[in-house]
């Protein structure tokens, strides 16, 4: 079997038999993006000579039978806003550009002591501020599936990397849908884990209470094992949740007879593209002939999350993004005359045009005599949204939808118009701004493009949204054509 | 809803932002139609609904206040735009 076709648990198995060694896997991986890369521009900064270091080290232990983690030897690709030591983090902003942080993410840190070779830094939209990662100061990243087409985003280099069969495994970010929507339009995996699963220490903030990072993978066993090697208590995350955990990997093995689960009419229906509602009905079927229990549910305040999250999400922003001030690192203006000259041109130089649009209405929604209609009324959406998902969940054990309202649109199709890029996120905000669990797996085609299947699950859930994940998995049998189809 | 190129022009110095007319005309039309779509939260009957700002309901986590080991001053220098000695390097305040 050649490299390409072997999950990253197959070739964790195959690096600690001595089949392979992970240096042999790390060059072929590094040979893979110097030939594709160029056009699809999924990486912003590569370490192959890192990555080679760490494969030495895991080969050189096995070779002395020494114990390795689990899924040592198996290299990865980072999203550029978990910050790793020595190694530029740019969060895809030119105010960030030379940025080279002094200390490693909790994340980036167990990266390393699981022995993931690291093949690089990958791009994103700005902050993570995007759906089609078209807002990255290091150039757009391509639809490996199509380069005319976005990859989604924020996490679109991630997606795109995976997808392109770049990297084994990836790791992204989701306040809003970053990881599920730019995963659903690539064709593969992603997770956003329950609030607080893992750490966000390290992780380069935008919106705090939404923030989470979780796995990009090719099929649903990979993400298993990746969640597995990044969650846990974090004590230098205070929002880091101190609980006892599951074996991922053992738990998506277990059967999903007799799970009851229900569908959001609201986020199944109008304003959702009929390929998509085919793909997704289709999907339905088949959990149903796997003893799977559905019935559907409505959701009303899922219709308002967009509203309610497009004013939480940039109020966190316009707040965490004060930092940002020329003074300490990042972007600075020369020979300014004072502070107010030197913050405001820093900031106006070195952010780009949908950071400096999110700063704003965030301040706007926070500033006096706004901050109650806006902000106010918001964080009671918010609560309602949590209160309907929480009542739904005592009948029900996972809930499910569309992951996204289209396939993957074209390049510039909608850059000009950023209400319309938002409405990308309508299916997947809500989970968010409750804190749940929510997977998007692939479950077929339409249009000729991939159709992501949403799972929302409660908090804590997890396991149990990668178990109908990879039921899913199993039902669609969906093939990643871009792996073979695209040669080195 | 409408937003003002008065208020976009506010809002910018709040922000420590310095816009352009061109991109003040942008966002005043921008910022409007978006806020009009996330106005529609106050449609909603949110009576006796306390805000949620944090999907984790926890509050004051503790640790023992014990010296650990932390960046070096070096280290946290080490990204400064222009630094002198010690110091991070700023214009003239008075």
């Amino acid at each position: 079997m050649e490299i390409i076709e072997l999950t990253a648990v197959q070739l964790a198995q195959k690096i600690r038999s001595r089949e392979l060694s992970s240096k042999e896997v790390v060059n072929y991986y590094a040979e893979r993006i110097r030939s594709l890369d160029g056009e699809i521009n999924a990486f912003i900064t590569q370490s192959f000579d890192i990555a080679l270091k760490q494969a030495e080290e895991v080969d050189k232990k096995i070779a002395k039978s020494e114990e390795v983690a689990p899924y040592a030897g198996v290299p990865i690709g980072i999203k550029d806003l978990i910050v790793t030591k020595g190694l530029r983090t740019t969060c895809a902003s030119k105010i960030l550009e030379n940025f080279i942080p002094p200390y490693d993410g909790t994340v980036a840190r167990k990266v390393k002591e699981n022995g993931l070779p690291i093949m690089g830094k990958l791009n994103m939209d700005e902050f993570a501020m995007g759906s089609s990662n078209e807002n990255s100061y290091f150039g757009p990243v391509k639809n490996p599936w199509d380069l005319q087409r976005v990859p989604g985003g924020s996490s679109g280099g991630s997606a795109a990397a995976v997808a392109a069969g770049e990297v084994p495994w990836a790791l992204g970010s989701d306040t809003g849908g970053s990881i599920r929507q730019p995963a659903s339009f690539c064709g593969i995996v992603g997770l956003k884990p329950t609030y607080g699963l893992v750490s966000r220490y390290g992780l380069v903030a935008f919106a705090s209470s939404l923030d989470q990072i979780g796995p990009m993978t090719r099929n649903v066993e990979d993400a298993a094992a990746l969640l597995e090697i990044i969650a846990g208590h974090d004590p230098f995350d205070a929002t880091s949740l101190d609980v006892d955990l599951p074996k991922f990997t053992e738990e998506i093995k277990k059967d999903v007879k007799d799970l009851k689960i229900a569908v959001i009419k609201e986020l199944s229906g109008e304003g959702i593209d009929e390929g998509i509602l085919n793909c997704f009905n289709n999907t339905l079927k088949k959990l149903e002939d796997a003893g799977v229990i559905i019935e559907e549910i409505s959701l009303p305040s899922t219709s308002y999350a967009l509203s309610a999250y497009y004013l939480i999400a940039p109020a966190e922003a316009s707040s965490n993004l004060a930092r940002y001030d020329g003074v300490r690192y990042g972007y600075r203006i020369e020979n300014a005359e004072n502070m107010l000259e030197l913050y405001m041109k820093s900031r106006s130089e070195g952010f780009g045009d949908e950071v400096k649009r999110r700063i704003m209405l965030g301040t706007y929604a926070l500033s006096a005599g706004y901050y109650e209609a806006f902000y106010g009324k918001a964080l009671k959406a918010r609560r309602l949204i949590r209160q309907e998902y929480e009542r739904a969940f005592e009948t029900y054990d996972l809930l499910v939808s569309p992951t996204t309202p289209t396939v993957a649109f074209k390049l510039g199709e909608k850059v000009s118009d950023p209400l319309k890029m938002y409405l990308s996120d309508v299916c997947t905000v809500s989970a968010n701004l409750a804190g749940l669990p929510s997977a998007s797996v692939p479950c077929g085609l339409s249009e000729g493009f991939p159709v992501g299947f949403q799972i929302i699950g409660p908090a804590l859930s997890d396991h149990l949204v990668l178990r109908l994940s990879k039921a899913v998995e199993d039902a669609t049998q969906f093939e990643l054509k871009p792996l073979k189809e695209l040669k080195k | 809803m409408s937003i003002s190129k008065d208020e976009v022009r506010h809002v910018a110095k709040l922000a420590r932002l310095e816009l352009s007319e061109e991109e003040i005309e942008k966002f005043s039309n921008q910022l409007s139609q978006i806020l009009e779509h996330a106005a529609r939260v106050q449609e909603l009957d949110l009576e006796n609904l306390e805000p949620l700002t944090h999907a984790v309901d926890r509050r004051n986590v503790f640790r023992s206040d014990e010296v650990k080991e932390c960046l070096s001053r070096e280290e946290a220098l080490s990204n400064a735009p222009e630094r002198e000695g010690e110091f991070f390097k700023i214009p003239p305040i008075v």
